[in-house]
């Protein structure tokens, strides 16, 4: 979230598209609901007429997958209409830079400039700003990168900042303004409406209602889940969004903001920890082969010529103190060789490690409280490919889909050989710890109870297997023993491994001394600090107390609420630096006075800034030894080089949101001439087996209900949610259910080329036959909880009918939207 | 009984959340000569805590008696929940402890998984093994993985790579949890590592 959930009370319309948060994020519609209660219009956009439909003032169904013909229809609408709120898109955006001369959208083959049919990808020169000049970078003692020159700092060359060329009237045919309105000139009422299957009036009544919120003293916030990320064009769905919201000028302030309501407790906590492949800790760029063969060209190339990026060797080099103590140094590039380096011969995340271990590559597989047996897409494909394992070893408080792949309904243990070793884990309550939630804030959960029997806590189990695996290449060497023999591995209190150790290492601290850092701001690229993750620097820096969280921000209980817009400043601590909206400098004008007065979150009073939020701008610098507030300016997001927010941009797969169809889609592609974005990943894997339209003309699309979580591996396993929700269903829409004589409760099967499951039927008006590009498509839909492997409630696993292709910069895969047929049992 | 509680809370102010899971015992008794003997939280020891369900962070109030989990409830001091909890976040208690529908007694949830077991080639069932034999036995199966598929050069650069151990997971785990993982398995030279948000 750029905001936080307290935040959702201080909008004027809320867009829910891709969320149904009422039922999948409770706590979420307890804060909407104030704000409704205040006058807020609500607006709910799913293909499904969920609970949170039911609460709103506006409702619009949706074809499954057809996000960005939904907002590049909106972008037009705002934009015919005179909506958009002009000073913001001028100063705080990248609508006046020049775009490359080159660039172009072929409607016809739907194909950007720029691609390369050898490698299956763009490339961008054309997607770039037209360059004024570039002005080198000051490593002089006032300069940027004064701190280069330090001892103990590696050598690189930091890059020169371009300076792009703009034309502030935003007339110039070749400014961003112009492209993107031209882009979206296809996106008209009519067109979107036949590829969404959405009514003119009822397009009409969103768009405007949404768009209300471009006037500057009104706030907007969109809603969204893995209803927009769960497509092979996920990340564009995203940016749509964002690009509406920079339009409207949402972005930054109080009860506006891009919203993702995030799946797991700690999900926010995982992806900044870097558990993922690209990344890592604190998003940085994990080593690659080819990209980064040494730290000089990591350096070289990650840090930024402008904005807070040009910091980044600080950040990293403080990381690799935390990870390797006092065996990294200057001469051994501060241990960056012995981080493992990533290959370009195999992509290695999630959906691509089961056809790695379906040919034998990966051997081994260690699980941390998932189950993709039961959660990934293709899921008959993943199980099969786990029986070619040696081993496996699965760390969860039950017996998941997983741990038990072996004794699924259609494998035979006897014929599998791998073996599986199932690790007791401790629950949330029987262990202390940080968790993060979507808002971005870090809370301290106090271990209540010791762990059942022999369970123990995962940080307990990386420790014991830690240990163990150290003394055995110390012993008996082994391939490279070198990395693993110089990681520290110091988070032990009083003999034993403390999660509060680890929490130290996390926060930064002054190696010499051991003395915690309250901000990024103070770490250094010469070695003398140390950060496991950069962006909580300040979460647990009470010196005085470092080993009692209840004394640190991470356990802070104060209610006051300074300013009024429900921040809770004093309350647990949010990442960055206790910012509680992310981009806050945009809730103001380029003279730095707030949109609107009474939500005021950044104020700039002629001489002095007057927040009631932490800055995400540099609101002061240092001037002679003394703090000096610095007047404003329009660099609203310093996280960017060009310091803007970005209508259109370099990015992997499109420049500027396109619509294409899903992988498996029930129509042709109405607005261009290509039906799935030609850098869909995984499409021609054999495991896949695409299903056509004709053999398939149901489209689907799946989702969780209230009383049941994820795989099911929890809520399964607790009788009272089992019996507010028993079993698995399939929704079925009432033309459907006549059309093949269904009737509710019937049990039915539902089938495509990778699976067939049996569900009983839920007839209902809920789900809506739609009218898509003059044909009718029926759609139906499908909680995804269930599975063979709990005591109280099982099912058969709908996750082996979801396509294993995905998107390809965030790899998720396609689950919301493909084909089925189905029939009476 | 709520508005009671909520107050009791406040009063004892920042003792009942020191950290110290345990630190309310004499507080809890004094708490306890006010109220109906037969209150099923008295004699408790409070602590707070997060749900671990949807990512909205509602906070929690744990009571405990004697080391065994007696009630969890909503916070109501917390800013986000305001002492409120859904379906899931209410029916935590039952991750560990469940009514036994014969006796009507508090029980262990029997879906937990509580000693380590194994499960061998062609085999149909557990077999329960000791920490010890466990982590013996994975350490070595992870270290003649690792010998066996380590690249130490790829193309010329230094790679130091495990191609044949992958590790899925960690959204569940607590953030320091999740450094443990991420340190244990990028140091052996894991490079296929992901989690939930993949999904
Ligand atoms: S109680 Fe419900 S709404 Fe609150 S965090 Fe848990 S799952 Fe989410």
């Amino acid at each position: 979230m750029t905001g936080h959930y307290c935040d959702l009370s201080n909008s004027d319309v809320f867009l829910t598209i891709g969320s149904n948060n009422v039922e999948c994020h409770p706590v979420s519609a307890k804060w909407v609901q104030k704000a409704h209660d205040k006058g807020a219009t609500w607006i709910v956009v799913d293909p499904r007429f969920t609970r949170t439909a039911a609460c709103a003032d506006i409702y619009s169904p949706i074809r499954a997958g057809t996000d960005i013909a939904f907002f590049g229809g909106m972008a037009k609408y705002i934009l015919d209409n005179d909506l958009w709120q002009k000073e913001y898109v001028r100063n705080y955006t990248n609508a006046a830079y020049l775009l490359d001369p080159g660039f172009d959208f072929d409607v016809k083959t739907g194909m950007f400039s720029g691609w390369n049919e050898q490698t299956k990808s763009y490339e961008f020169s054309t997607w770039g700003y037209q360059v004024d000049e570039t002005i080198p970078a000051d490593a002089s003692p006032t300069g940027a990168f004064a701190w280069t020159t330090e001892d103990g700092v590696p050598e690189f060359t930091p890059p020169g900042n371009k300076v792009p060329k703009k034309d502030m009237s935003l007339e110039d045919p070749q400014c961003i303004f112009q492209i993107f309105k031209k882009h979206y000139e296809r996106y008209d009422l009519d067109t979107v409406s036949a590829v969404c299957g959405i009514s003119v009036e009822t397009l009409e009544l969103v768009y405007k209602t949404f768009g209300s919120t471009g006037a500057p003293d009104k706030a907007g916030t969109i809603m969204y889940a893995l209803g927009q990320t769960q497509h092979h064009y996920g990340v564009q769905n995203t940016r749509a969004m964002g690009v509406i919201q920079l339009l409207l000028g949402n972005i930054g302030l109080a009860g506006g903001g891009l919203n993702a309501l995030r799946g797991e407790p700690n999900v926010q906590g995982s992806t900044d920890m870097g558990l993922l492949v690209h990344n890592t800790p604190g998003y940085l760029a994990w080593p690659t082969v080819a990209k980064y063969p040494n730290l000089r060209t990591w350096l070289d190339l990650e840090t930024s010529s402008g904005g807070f990026y040009t910091n980044k060797p600080k950040l990293f080099i403080s990381q690799l103190k935390e990870w390797f103590g006092s065996n990294a140094t200057l001469q051994n590039d501060y241990g960056y060789d012995w981080l493992p380096k990533l290959g370009s011969d195999n992509d290695v995340t999630t959906m691509s490690t089961f056809e790695l271990m379906n040919t034998g590559f990966i051997k081994g597989y260690f699980l941390w409280g998932q189950n993709p047996a039961q959660s990934t897409a293709n899921t008959k494909f993943a199980r099969e490919a786990m029986s070619k394992l040696d081993w496996m070893v699965a760390i969860d408080i039950v017996e998941t889909e997983t741990a038990s792949f072996w004794r699924a309904p259609d494998l035979d243990p006897a014929t599998i050989d791998t073996e599986v070793f199932l690790l007791p884990a401790a629950l949330p309550f029987e262990k202390a710890g940080t968790v993060v939630n979507s808002g971005r804030w870090l809370q301290w959960r106090y271990k209540a109870v010791e762990p059942f029997d022999q369970a123990k806590p995962d940080l307990e189990i990386c420790d014991l297997l830690w240990k163990e695996i150290v003394k055995l290449y110390k012993d008996e060497g082994g391939a490279n023993p070198e990395p693993i023999l110089n990681i520290k591995w110091d988070y032990d209190i009083d003999g034993k491994i403390d999660p509060r150790a680890v929490a130290q290492a996390l926060n930064g601290y002054v190696i010499e001394g051991k003395k915690l850092l309250t901000t990024f701001g103070d770490l250094k690229a010469d070695g003398s600090t140390a950060s496991a993750m950069w962006i909580y620097a300040g979460f647990y820096a009470n010196n005085d107390a470092p080993l009692d969280p209840s004394e640190q921000k991470v356990g802070a209980r104060g209610r006051e609420d300074k300013g009024g817009l429900a921040l809770f400043q004093q309350w647990s601590w949010a990442w960055p630096l206790n910012r509680r909206v992310l981009y806050n400098r945009a809730s103001a004008d380029v003279d730095g006075k707030p949109w609107d007065s009474s939500r005021s979150l950044v104020n700039w009073t002629g001489d002095a800034w007057d927040n009631n939020d932490v800055a995400d701008f540099v609101a002061s610098r240092v001037v002679d030894g003394a703090p000096t507030p610095v007047a404003p300016n329009n660099n609203a997001f310093f996280m960017n080089w060009d310091q803007i927010g970005r209508l259109m941009i370099h990015s992997l797969d499109m420049p500027v949101p396109e619509h294409y169809e899903p992988f498996e889609s029930p129509t042709d592609n109405a607005l261009n001439g290509r039906e799935n974005s030609p850098m869909i990943r995984f499409a021609d894997k054999e495991s896949v087996k695409k299903g056509t339209r004709e053999e398939y003309p149901i489209a689907v699309t799946t989702y969780s209900v209230v009383e049941h979580w994820q795989s099911g591996s929890q809520t399964r396993h607790c009788p009272a949610l089992v019996e507010a929700m028993p079993h698995q269903f399939v929704e079925v829409p009432e033309k459907l259910a006549e059309e093949r004589g269904i009737k509710n409760g019937d049990l039915c099967r539902v089938f495509n080329n990778r699976g067939s499951i049996h569900v009983h039927a839920f007839v209902t008006p809920r789900l809506h036959t739609l009218l898509i590009n003059g044909k009718e498509v029926h759609q139906i839909g499908l909680p995804h909880h269930w599975g063979w492997a709990s005591m109280y409630s099982t099912g058969d696993v709908v996750n082996d009918l979801a396509p294993n292709v995905g998107d390809p910069g965030s790899y998720i895969p396609e689950y919301k939207a493909f084909l089925v047929d189905i029939e009476k049992a | 009984m709520e508005t009671t509680r909520r107050g009791f809370l406040q009063v004892s102010g920042l003792a009942v959340f020191a950290g110290l899971t345990y630190s309310l015992s004499t507080q809890t008794k004094a708490f306890a000569s006010e109220v109906d003997p037969d209150w099923k939280l008295i004699r408790t020891e409070e602590s707070t805590s997060v749900c671990c369900y949807c990512s909205g962070g509602c906070g929690l109030v744990i009571s405990v008696r004697d080391g065994e989990l007696i009630n969890i409830e909503g916070d109501s001091d917390h800013p986000i929940n305001e002492g409120g909890l859904c379906s899931k976040g209410a029916s935590l208690f039952q991750l560990r402890n469940v009514i036994d529908p014969e006796t009507r007694e508090v029980i262990p949830n029997p879906n937990r998984v509580t000693r380590p077991l194994v499960r061998r080639a062609g085999a149909s069932d557990w077999e329960e093994l000791s920490w010890d034999d466990a982590i013996e036995e994975i350490a070595r199966r992870v270290k003649d993985t690792r010998d066996a598929t380590f690249v130490e050069k790829d193309k010329g650069v230094i790679a130091n790579r495990c191609d044949g151990i992958a590790s899925l997971g960690g959204a569940q785990l607590h953030s320091e949890d999740q450094y443990g993982v991420v340190k244990t398995m990028r140091g052996l030279g894991l490079v296929a590592i992901d989690n939930q948000a993949r999904v």
